[in-house]
């Protein structure tokens, strides 16, 4: 590769030609409806936790379809699963159901050391 | 031959259109209309996107042209049957009257999201929540204020209310409101230069002409401010001010203001009296609308012989198109009648 | 003595059974947690352990509840178990008379006829040879019915069978065989030595003397096999709902209470399910939405044979309407719940960014709105109307940046978050110092009261409203407007509030009547707790629910939640309303005649 002399940092890049994103397929299949999602951030306004803090489920949702996985579980330990998200929903997202099978599927590919 | 007649219900642009173009060819037609003005919904408008062309005088331009006297204009009449018996197409009013002819167009059109279905957004709780019908409303007047008579400082406009929403069971998008959220925008702007306007939208879809150049011409000189994201709770505050709970979507983060009026861009529904008639014929289609026989070549006709569709009672259309679909209406009517 | 070697199959499968059920039932006792232990030792040997018997008399036997569903269901499941049950109890006393001893071969009542050949023609044997013959013939005609039911099930009130395991079937098979091979053979050895009554005496006289005698031993073989099938499938079957159920009963009469964990209670429950399928019929999942395959009973299914899968656990809107219809009253949405555990996944706490919140509220009454009931603000703006009608103080405990009350992570298994989510409550409102909680929403009630350990009085505003109007705090004006109450799940099922909501609508109109209500009250579709269906599915239920709850027209469509709420009224053109803001529209205020006339405009103005 030619040397450019400088280079743009790992973390601030998706590289959709290297990431995972086999597993936001397998999140579909769970959740066929998490497809439908066209981030218009209802869900994150709404949100109980974010009243209190810096959670952002779109968000969530968005870096998990990149395969950005990293420090995403410890951020989806912050949901209430509430579901108030899902009721403002305009798309019928199954939003609950979308941070449950996250929530699982981060814990199967170890991305979070548990403490038990 | 000039004996036949066709009965048009709703004298909205459409029905007005066809009626008139009908006429011109000779047949009676009979127009029937619910309310007392002709106009339907182009009644409630002031100036219309994009260009601000004055909307009461297109609706003055449709009705003068029906001093034809192959027309019989029915105001204050509500059909609430139509049906195909001996030959005839009848439609019924609620008084039991009945109106006879060979064919039916049926321009019963639109009618506006009821906003309250939305609670969370606070229509008809909170005063200075408005639609944008009332904004329109005001607009007319001259007064653009909060409930309160005071000058808006901030306004905001959401998009999408009622339509792409599956919670409401509105999973299309009524075509206008992005456009029409621009135009008040500006027209707000136009009064109040000192005041400031943001629009909230999940897309802005500027697919018409000269919509685009709109949207940038608000920006540019007006300083409309567009947010993206969709606003999830409307509340108010003490002073009769509206708080907004938004994401900026494009930043990340949770995005809250008090603006002085919150309007809401409702959607285009069915009318009551196109779910109505339409189910009774059996060309009911989604979301409440009459359906077309095909959209290509075949968008005026139904599956009921005699039975014409023009305008929004098929699906959310602007102006120009809604006149466009009537002509077109009117052209398919008047070879029917030339064949039977 | 009376042996012959068929009994061998028999012995050996009878032994093998109580081998099985000891070692099952022993395991499961020593499950039980230490308040399910120190109920079971307090009062066994207390009057409670009568109750019991006469309950087990009852549902075991007689299945009650299942009468109460349909008579000839009740009548198949009665004559199959009772009947059953007496041909032991008879067959008992008539061998022990026969043999003068009590302590006869365990098996000479079950083979009797075989071997009482030279038995005496007196009244007494004669009458328990009719008895017996009775008796068989009520458990055939049971069987029969058995047999109706599987293949047209429609006959018996039951819409959809259940599908079953291949033990289930086996067992079936053997239970169908064990009657009629019974009468064959009795019927044989009838017809050779002529023991028998109207039955097996009648069928015998069908029997040649030459073709008895060849029949005779290989039927009682079939017979003694049979029952050997039937006795060892029986502890891997769903029939292992006989004995487990007898426990079972015994265990809630002393006092045993299922908790959050899974205990040895749970799997009592779980071996007490008949998979009758009752509930399938129950479940808005199958009747609204054609999902036929996760209801109760094969979940508990599943369970119990340790193939339980995440989409079955976790599909469910626990409404509770199959727990309300189960016979066996087994707690499904309970154990449901308990299952859903995530352990796994228990770990940190991750709700500190809740602690900066400073309550310096000192208080004796909180409202508690909940997280759904921000996004109906007209409920909290009827809540406050109604307070300062009442001149209440009271502290609005949620109204910016409230805490979730935890069902929602408690109801997908997640307890240790729950746990911490409670925890943060638990702390602000014993800091308030508050006396009474009252709360909008039927799930952060449940919440409260179960979960929580709050030593305050908690309501929900149904009942806090009706306690308003005995106490003449607030006064409602009357109208002629009809309304339709929905009974939200988690208020009446989940905690058989029923009465204060409509005690509080009757006077402001007329409550209409609906097919489905109080126990029977469907689920609005709007459930959180079901993460599998689609927002599709859920429209289907809340479409079914609603064209229900409407068919009468009423004016106004009520209901006590916010869920509820926001479901109707996304699709119903005509009036939902919640009971406060019913109520809010309908105060009666005093010394304010230009208030009132307002008032009175804005009733009219429902009333159009």
């Amino acid at each position: 590769m030619k040397n450019w002399g400088f280079k743009i940092s790992q973390a601030r890049i998706i590289d959709l030609d290297k990431a995972n994103t086999k597993m936001f397929e397998d999140l579909c299949l769970k959740v066929p409806s998490a497809k439908r999602c066209i981030m218009c951030g209802g869900c994150s306004a709404t949100c109980t936790a974010s009243n209190h803090t810096n959670f952002n489920f779109r968000n969530c949702n968005l870096m998990f379809r990149r395969g950005q996985f990293e420090g995403l579980a410890e951020e989806l330990d912050k949901c209430m699963l509430c579901g108030k998200c899902k009721l403002v929903c305009p798309r019928g997202v199954n939003t609950r159901a979308i941070i449950y099978n996250m929530r699982i599927i981060l814990n199967k590919m170890n991305y979070k050391n548990i403490e038990l | 031959m000039k004996n036949k007649s066709v009965i048009i219900i709703g004298a909205g642009v459409a029905g007005i259109e066809a009626a008139n173009n009908i006429a011109e060819n000779g047949y009676n037609v009979t127009l029937i209309e619910k309310e007392n003005l002709l106009g339907g919904n182009l009644k409630n408008y002031a100036k219309l996107f994009p260009d601000f062309y004055e909307a009461g005088e297109v609706k003055n331009n449709l009705i003068n042209k029906l001093n034809s006297e192959n027309i019989n204009v029915y105001n204050n009449n509500e059909i609430t049957e139509l049906f195909f018996e001996n030959n005839k197409w009848q439609a019924v009013n609620s008084q039991n009257q009945k109106f006879l002819a060979d064919a039916a167009l049926l321009t019963t059109g639109f009618t506006v999201f009821d906003a309250k279905r939305k609670e969370e957004l606070g229509y008809g709780i909170y005063d200075n929540v408005i639609t944008s019908l009332e904004f329109e409303n005001m607009y007319k007047t001259g007064k653009i204020t909060t409930k309160q008579g005071n000058i808006p400082e901030r306004i905001a406009f959401l998009n999408c209310v009622g339509s792409r929403d599956e919670k409401v069971g509105n999973h299309y998008c009524s075509r206008v409101c992005c456009i029409n959220a621009v135009k008040q925008a500006s027209e707000f702007k136009e009064i109040y230069p000192d005041s400031q306007a943001y629009c909230f939208y999940m897309d802005m879809r500027m697919a018409g002409q000269f919509y685009e150049e709109l949207y940038r011409k608000s920006q540019e000189k007006h300083n409309v401010i567009y947010i993206r994201g969709r606003i999830s709770e409307a509340a108010a505050t003490l002073d009769n001010k509206i708080q907004i709970k938004s994401e900026d979507t494009l930043s990340g983060l949770p995005l809250k203001m008090t603006v002085d009026l919150l309007v809401l861009m409702v959607g285009i529904e069915a009318s009551i009296g196109t779910n109505q008639l339409a189910s009774q014929n059996e060309i009911n289609g989604e979301y409440g609308f009459a359906k077309s026989k095909g959209l290509y070549g075949n968008d005026n006709i139904t599956n009921k012989k005699g039975l014409f569709l023009a305008g929004t009672c098929k699906r959310p259309l602007t102006i120009p198109e809604t006149i466009a679909d009537a002509k077109a209406a009117a052209n398919q009517i008047i070879k029917y009648l030339n064949q039977i | 003595m009376n042996y012959n070697n068929f009994i061998i199959p028999f012995c050996l499968g009878a032994s093998l059974l109580l081998i099985i059920i000891i070692y099952k039932f022993a395991k499961w006792l020593s499950k039980l947690d230490k308040k399910q232990k120190y109920f079971v030792k307090r009062n066994f040997f207390s009057k409670k352990s009568i109750a019991a018997i006469n309950e087990v008399f009852r549902e075991a036997l007689i299945h009650r509840n299942i009468y109460r569903k349909n008579p000839l269901l009740g009548y198949m499941h009665m004559s199959l178990a009772f009947g059953w049950f007496l041909l032991i109890v008879v067959g008992k006393i008539e061998a022990s008379f026969y043999a003068g001893s009590f302590f006869e071969e365990p098996w000479l009542a079950i083979f009797f006829k075989f071997f009482a050949r030279e038995q005496a023609n007196f009244w007494v044997a004669n009458f328990f040879s009719f008895t017996m013959d009775l008796l068989l013939l009520i458990v055939l005609s049971g069987l029969a019915l058995a047999i109706i039911k599987r293949l047209k099930s429609k006959i018996l009130g039951i819409k959809k069978a259940t599908k079953h395991v291949i033990y289930d079937k086996i067992a079936l098979t053997a239970l169908w065989l064990i009657f009629p091979l019974r009468l064959l053979a009795e019927s044989s050895t009838a017809a050779l030595v002529q023991n028998g009554s109207f039955l097996t005496g009648g069928i015998g006289e069908l029997f040649s003397l030459q073709f008895a005698q060849n029949v005779e031993l290989p039927l009682y073989w079939a017979y003694s096999s049979v029952l050997f099938v039937f006795f060892v499938s029986l502890p891997f079957s769903r029939y292992m709902h006989i004995p487990s159920e007898v426990v079972l009963i015994f265990l809630r009469k002393w006092g045993a209470k299922a908790g959050e964990q899974y205990s040895g209670l749970s799997d009592f429950e779980i071996n007490s399910c008949s998979r009758c399928g009752i509930c399938i019929d129950a479940c808005q999942l199958s009747f609204s939405a054609n999902i036929n395959n996760v209801q109760s009973v094969y979940f508990i299914r599943d369970t119990r044979y340790k193939k339980l899968n995440d989409n079955i656990a976790n599909n469910c809107l626990m409404c509770g309407r199959c727990t309300e219809a189960c016979p066996v009253g087994l707690e499904l949405t309970l154990i449901r719940q308990q299952l859903r555990t995530k352990t796994e996944i228990a770990g940190k706490h991750y709700y500190d960014y809740c602690e900066n919140k400073n309550n310096k509220n000192k208080t004796d009454i909180i409202y508690f709105a909940g997280c759904m009931t921000q996004l109906t603000p007209n409920i909290i703006i009827a809540m406050k109307n109604i307070f300062s009608a009442a001149k209440v103080k009271y502290w609005f405990m949620d109204e910016d940046k409230g805490i979730c009350c935890g069902r929602p992570m408690r109801q997908q298994g997640f307890v240790q978050q729950s746990k911490d989510l409670i925890s943060k409550n638990t702390k602000l409102i014993s800091k308030s110092g508050a006396k009474l909680l009252i709360c909008s929403c039927p799930i952060c009630y449940k919440s409260f009261k179960e979960e929580y350990s709050l030593d305050i009085e908690i309501m929900h505003h149904s009942e806090y409203i009706k306690m308003l109007i005995d106490e003449n705090k607030i006064k409602l004006n009357k109208s002629e407007l009809n309304i339709v109450f929905h009974d939200p799940c988690e208020l009446g099922r989940g905690l058989n509030i029923y009465k204060p909501p409509r005690q509080v609508l009757s006077k402001i109109g007329k409550i209409i009547d609906t097919e489905f209500s109080e126990k029977d009250s469907l689920c609005c579709g709007g459930s959180l707790a079901n993460t599998v269906i689609e927002l599709e599915t859920q429209l289907e239920i809340r479409n079914k629910a609603l064209e229900i709850l409407t068919k009468s027209k009423p004016d106004i469509l009520a209901t006590a939640c916010p869920l509820c709420k926001k479901s109707f009224t996304h699709a119903y053109k005509g009036k939902v309303m919640d009971i406060a803001e019913i109520v809010s529209k309908f105060l009666y205020l005093q010394n304010n005649s230009k208030k009132q006339e307002i008032k009175e405009k804005e009733i009219f103005s429902i009333l159009k």
